[in-house]
């Protein structure tokens, strides 16, 4: 297990990130001197398990027996019958244990930590998805777990605040800036920058300093992994496209990295356009070709105003809303191996329903984005095309979000 | 030799240490910054640190935060931080300035254009939070050329080997930042830092200023017998948003007593 990232980074022509944590002129590791330390310490932590047939097999077994994979590709047969074009199907991330795909990265980060020493790890959480994973492997694994959360995500994620509660993990609401993610995260680094020799910093998607965005993408490369074993063996081919929604990108760099070598396989990233990208409230910065800035120890493509601060985001989902994509998403975009687009509020609530009616699935809000756009593709496909959907988690957390938009009071 | 060079020198004879304190370009509102500056430099500042605000400070505590968001309210950019230091040089050549933020607002202005800029406006150093050596060789390159001191952190987790990495690309001084945490923390221990800055000398030539931590005449006077500079930011912070009813006097007021306190500490 993750023999296949080692054996991809050999067999590759593709090899980043390179030495010092750079994808082309993206990535890096542009941190307060503070954390460099525990960053390098991180690093050669990581390189060391990577080595470790024992801490590769119980990554393995974890995902096995507590997350329950492989999850199943699923032949979405209605849905495509009423978009009338390509075949999609959905691998079904929203099977996992605690409902997301963020449980694949939470569970080797706090292998990682417990490895190192650490009794306590913080994460950041957006929609509470990532809260929530790290909440569980905290229990799972015994340690003390602290979640930041802006506090206007509290709001509107009330379940998953309950749930990382229940799994007894501290949930501090931040109030600084846009009380969404990005704050939730720099407050995140606040207590890192604090606690840094007890504590370990769980980030949830491939975006942060060197080396997060690499050891996100290996623990997450375990869908794409799967999705092309199942796709040989169940349709006797890779599909015409992979498509993912991308807030920092995890779920989707997760399905898109086995593939990169792979021709022929579109691997298009979908944004959250918010009220739409030409109104400015959108969390889109790839589709407008936002400028690359530094943000949370990364040169990625940012949000941002003229002078170089950061801009509020929108959109309907907490899990996308970020003015930032992490860097491996930037490059990839920026040598056209993989597409961004954007898809709006409207676009994913319809496809959310869509899917709730006819294929009996409740997505998450972030996933409907990338249903949104394969809604978009599919019918100017032929049917003997497929389109494979990264369904990243389900929707139960949204409920409350729905409802309210349908003016329904539970 | 630069404004920077000159006044340690010039300390260094009197065997005196260097009094810095911070204040946010910008907070309370981007008319008062100037004032404030020459109030701090009549309470015995040495050089001045102005804060370039920042949406995202994450090395920051919430008293530095909340001045970074009263200065952004009030339309703070880092172009009109330079032009406040090009107003303040109109009355002020000798007192050094040296801004401190975070890399993206010069990454967006561009390394060269932001260095004419400072360098004409007469700006003496800039202090990076989130740019360490790994990320800053071109870029400190391009602040050489044109004049501008790269001040570099040291942090109690620095191995000696990267103090010696600072040490290549440094100029002016490095700013050793005293504990664990965001700026503001009140948990400062001068025995660990006087052992900490043992260290460090080793491989640092250049002045070493101590900041994070320090509130007031006793604590700078502890650290001013251990440093080259006392650097504090926070707990004048706090005096600004106390409002704006003599706040320059009461700045220069609170340096001057930190002041006369540094100038026992090694007596």
């Amino acid at each position: 297990m993750l023999e296949y990232v080692k054996q991809m980074a050999e067999n590759m022509s593709y090899n980043f990130p390179d030495q010092s944590g750079h994808y082309g002129q993206f990535g890096g590791i542009y941190v307060a001197e503070t954390l460099i330390p525990a960053l390098d310490e991180l690093r050669l932590e990581y390189e060391k398990a990577m080595q470790d047939p024992d801490f590769l097999a119980e990554f393995h077994h974890e995902l096995k027996h507590y997350v329950g994979r492989p999850s199943p590709l699923y032949h979405a047969r209605r849905w495509s019958e009423l978009l009338g074009g390509a075949q999609i199907y959905l691998k079904r991330e929203d099977l996992n244990h605690t409902g997301a795909h963020k449980v694949n990265n939470t569970i080797g980060q706090a292998l990682l930590a417990r490895r190192m020493g650490k009794k306590r790890v913080i994460a950041e959480t957006g929609a509470g998805q990532h809260g929530v994973a790290s909440a569980t492997v905290a229990a799972r694994y015994g340690l003390e777990c602290v979640v930041y959360m802006g506090s206007e995500d509290v709001a509107r994620q009330a379940p998953n605040v309950f749930r990382m509660k229940l799994l007894g993990a501290t949930v501090v609401p931040v109030s600084s800036g846009s009380k969404t993610l990005k704050d939730a995260m720099n407050e995140a680094m606040r207590d890192w920058v604090t606690n840094v020799d007890s504590t370990y910093y769980i980030i949830g998607t491939c975006a942060g300093p060197h080396p997060y965005p690499q050891l996100v993408r290996d623990f997450q490369s375990v869908i794409g992994e799967e999705c092309k074993v199942q796709c040989a063996e169940q349709l006797g081919r890779q599909p015409d496209a992979v498509v993912a929604c991308v807030g920092g990108g995890s779920n989707a760099i997760g399905i898109f990295y086995p593939y990169i070598d792979v021709p022929g396989v579109r691997l298009i990233g979908v944004e959250a356009g918010g009220d739409g990208v030409e109104t400015g409230r959108h969390a889109a910065p790839l589709t407008t070709h936002a400028r690359p800035g530094v943000l949370h120890g990364q040169r990625v493509n940012l949000m941002q105003d003229e002078n170089g601060q950061i801009i509020d985001t929108h959109s309907i989902s907490a899990g996308l809303d970020y003015p930032g994509v992490g860097p491996e998403h930037c490059y990839l975009n920026e040598i056209k191996r993989a597409e961004y687009v954007a898809a709006n509020d409207d676009e994913a609530l319809a496809a959310f329903h869509d899917l709730c009616r006819y294929e009996g699935i409740i997505p998450a809000l972030e996933s409907s984005h990338a249903l949104a756009h394969a809604c978009k593709m599919a019918p100017t496909m032929s049917r003997d095309q497929i389109i494979v959907v990264n369904l990243s988690g389900r929707g139960d957390k949204d409920i409350p979000t729905i409802a309210r938009l349908d003016g329904i009071e539970l | 030799m630069s404004r920077i060079q000159n006044a340690f020198s010039r300390l260094k004879a009197e065997g005196r240490q260097a009094l810095i304190p911070y204040i946010t370009a910008g907070d309370p509102t981007p008319a008062a910054t100037v004032g404030l500056m020459h109030a701090l430099v009549q309470g015995g500042a040495d050089i001045i640190e102005l804060g370039v605000p920042f949406t995202d400070p994450s090395a920051d505590g919430p008293v530095i935060q909340r001045a970074a968001e009263r200065a952004l309210a009030h339309g703070t950019s880092l172009r009109k931080v330079i032009a406040m230091v090009a107003e303040f040089r109109q009355t002020n050549v000798e007192t050094p300035v040296v801004l401190m933020g975070y890399a993206n607002p010069v990454e967006a202005m561009g390394y060269e254009a932001f260095a004419a800029a400072a360098q004409a406006a007469g700006i003496d150093g800039l202090l990076t939070v989130d740019l360490p050596p790994e990320e800053a060789s071109e870029r400190v390159a391009v602040l050489k050329r044109f004049g501008i001191a790269p001040i570099f952190l040291l942090a109690p987790t620095t191995p000696a080997s990267r103090a010696q990495a600072v040490a290549k690309l440094a100029d002016g001084y490095v700013y050793y930042v005293s504990l664990k945490g965001v700026t503001g923390a009140a948990n400062l221990d001068v025995a660990n830092v006087a052992a900490k800055l043992t260290e460090l000398r080793q491989h640092i030539q250049l002045p070493i200023g101590v900041g994070f931590g320090i509130r007031d005449a006793e604590s700078a006077r502890a650290v001013a017998a251990v440093a080259d500079a006392v650097v504090i930011g926070s707990r004048i912070v706090q005096e600004v948003e106390n409002g704006e009813t003599g706040l320059a006097e009461r700045l220069t007021n609170f340096l001057s007593g930190v002041r006369a306190a540094m100038d026992t500490a090694r007596a």
